[in-house]
């Protein structure tokens, strides 16, 4: 967060009073633009934490998705007919929205998938198929989702690459002498998460890079939780690969990105095999089409890329730096409050961290917790958070997890910590 | 606190899930199955001492997990204690058709030999209320199930 907070006394030099009033930061305005934040839950005001899960979505995807479908849907890439060429440029316009929001340098970098689960699968399927020998070795972290370990392994078992494990400190940071001591000349890949979806720490993405440099390996983000909340800029990284989902990022769920280097894609085999991928095919032999339609067989998920590139509008239009200003606001008020209630343990305390607060309470399973939370409103994710391997480094078996988003407030807050003294009531 | 809250964790549910009974291992053990709910990570293992005469001789467990699953394997264990296999397995259905069944009230007819068991499980009937927690509230009876039919680990996503 220090990079923003210098960006915004640097902004601050140069606003007048009236200028900086008006840029002032109006939660609840952003709320207005999101239906579902008026939806009564129990008898109480829904208050939404649950956004390291999946986030809400304004008024704009909304409407992008119906009007694409009212007005714009067919299939693309393919009909010469008016729709089809409409459909088509949409779809590419998502793309192009993608590759800005990322600063990649071309189009052609952004591979549309389902999500960054799938676009973690392609790279390991093609990249790993096409540059990984058995005996190669990548390097993974403690603090992975499920997403991003569980490929890896399949690729251990098909193809004999070793998976190498950096640890973490206790409080959610890479160790970085751990990280690098890791490394020989058999490493070929380092796939790390920017910033992790269980304890909302965020890791040091450019000496990772810098790292695996030095000696010869590629670089792998998984971007879930960093795209929505850091600044993300692909060429000042110079990772290899980035992947990130749409519905996280307040765009439609069944859509998800994949930024590859251009001459990495155009080097990699086909990840699936159908349709749009292919130049020519004859029952003998086929040819495959350039990235990245090379790796969007079938038909791809088109009106969801459009809410997506509706959604990058939107995130960029109220402005990625104010919102994670205001996230980091509502953040340290709720690691605050929070701190100040007996019993309550919290995870992932490294200062370098975003929008997610990972908690135990002594006298309740986070279950329990999450189920007397939900009675007052308040929507928490209890559970493992598809992070099994780091809950046993952290010594739990779950934790409860309140994760913020460009609408949350200092109001829910109050609302997440009243209820837990509630949850004290009952159990303690 | 709202009323579905206060009927879900009722004294006997907090009780039994901050001092679970029969939380041991037992000195002998006919059958054991290991349960496990993915969704929350919860794991617990049942052992049964069955004697030679049909009877349960001994229910115990092991593990952890939410007030709801500690205070029903507890429970478990205690209901169980002496009962013929076919009793175990009434209650099961008992208990899972309470929990989880389409209509309340539609509980098959009750051997009385097990009524008032039926009648002390009923402290847990509050969880038709939640969703999301049955499966909570039956994973001791699955593990306990699959302990008998001679499976050695269940998880609740096998199961309905």
């Amino acid at each position: 967060m220090l990079i923003m907070e210098r960006d915004l006394n640097e902004s601050s030099r140069v606003l007048t009073v009236q200028e900086a009033e008006a840029d002032a930061y109006d939660v609840e305005r952003v709320r207005a633009d999101f239906p579902i934040l008026s939806t009564q839950v129990h008898g109480h005001p829904l208050c939404y934490l649950d956004n390291a899960a999946s986030a809400q979505k304004p008024r704009a995807v909304l409407d992008a998705v119906r009007d694409a479908y009212e007005t714009t849907y067919a299939n693309v890439h393919r009909g010469v007919h008016y729709l089809s060429e409409r459909a088509t440029a949409e779809y590419e316009a998502a793309r192009t929205k993608a590759r800005r929001f990322l600063n990649a340098r071309h189009d052609n970098e952004i591979v549309f998938t389902r999500g960054a689960t799938e676009s973690i699968n392609l790279v390991a399927a093609s990249f790993g198929r096409a540059f990984l020998a058995p005996g190669d070795e990548i390097i993974i972290s403690e603090v992975e989702h499920h997403s991003n370990i569980v490929p890896w392994q399949m690729l251990r078992d098909s193809h004999g690459v070793v998976l190498k494990v950096a640890p973490i400190s206790d409080d959610g940071e890479l160790d970085f002498e751990g990280f690098e001591n890791l490394f020989t000349e058999r490493t070929k890949l380092v796939a790390i998460s920017h910033m992790s979806n269980a304890l909302g720490t965020i890791q040091p993405a450019r000496r990772i890079v810098d790292a695996a440099r030095a000696r010869g390996a590629r670089v792998l983000f998984d971007g879930c939780q960093a795209a929505i909340h850091l600044p993300v800029d692909v060429q000042d990284l110079d990772c290899d690969f980035y992947a990130f989902s749409g519905h996280k990022i307040y765009g439609p769920s069944g859509i998800g990105v994949l930024y590859g280097k251009a001459e990495l894609l155009d080097a990699m085999p086909p990840y699936q095999g159908g349709g749009e991928m292919i130049k020519t095919v004859t029952f003998e032999e086929t040819t495959w089409a350039d990235a990245p339609a090379r790796f969007e067989a079938g038909t791809p998920s088109i009106v969801q890329a459009i809410g997506l590139g509706a959604a990058l509008d939107y995130v960029t239009g109220v402005g990625k730096e104010r919102i994670a200003l205001h996230e980091s606001d509502v953040l340290g008020y709720a690691t605050q409050r929070l701190s100040a209630i007996d019993g309550l343990r919290l995870f992932g305390t490294a200062p370098a961290k975003a929008s997610v607060l990972s908690f135990t309470m002594d006298c309740a399973h986070p279950h329990d917790v999450a189920t007397v939370l939900d009675r007052s409103g308040v929507a928490v994710r209890a559970g493992h958070h598809c992070a099994q391997p780091l809950m046993k480094r952290l010594g739990v078996t779950a934790t409860s997890r309140a994760s913020f988003a460009m609408y949350s407030t200092r109001a829910e807050v109050d609302a997440l910590a009243d209820a837990l003294e509630s949850v004290r009531e009952i159990f303690a | 606190m709202s009323d579905d809250l206060r009927e879900l964790y009722q004294e006997v549910i907090l009780d039994h899930g901050k001092n679970p009974r029969n939380l041991r291992q037992p000195e002998e053990t006919t059958h054991c199955a290991h349960g496990h709910n993915p969704l929350c990570g919860d794991q617990l293992e049942i052992f049964l001492n069955v004697g030679d005469d049909g009877l349960i001789k001994d229910v115990t467990f092991e593990g952890r997990g939410c007030a709801i699953s500690v205070a029903s394997a507890s429970l478990m264990t205690e209901v169980l204690q002496g009962k013929t296999e076919a009793q175990a397995k009434a209650l099961f259905d008992n208990f899972h058709d309470m929990c989880a069944g389409d209509e309340e009230g539609e509980t098959n007819v009750v051997d009385p030999e097990i009524e008032d068991d039926v009648d002390r499980l009923q402290v847990l009937s509050g969880v038709r209320q939640f969703p999301m927690r049955v499966k909570c509230a039956t994973l001791a009876w699955h593990t306990m199930k699959a302990a008998m039919e001679g499976r050695r680990a269940v998880s609740t996503e096998d199961e309905d």
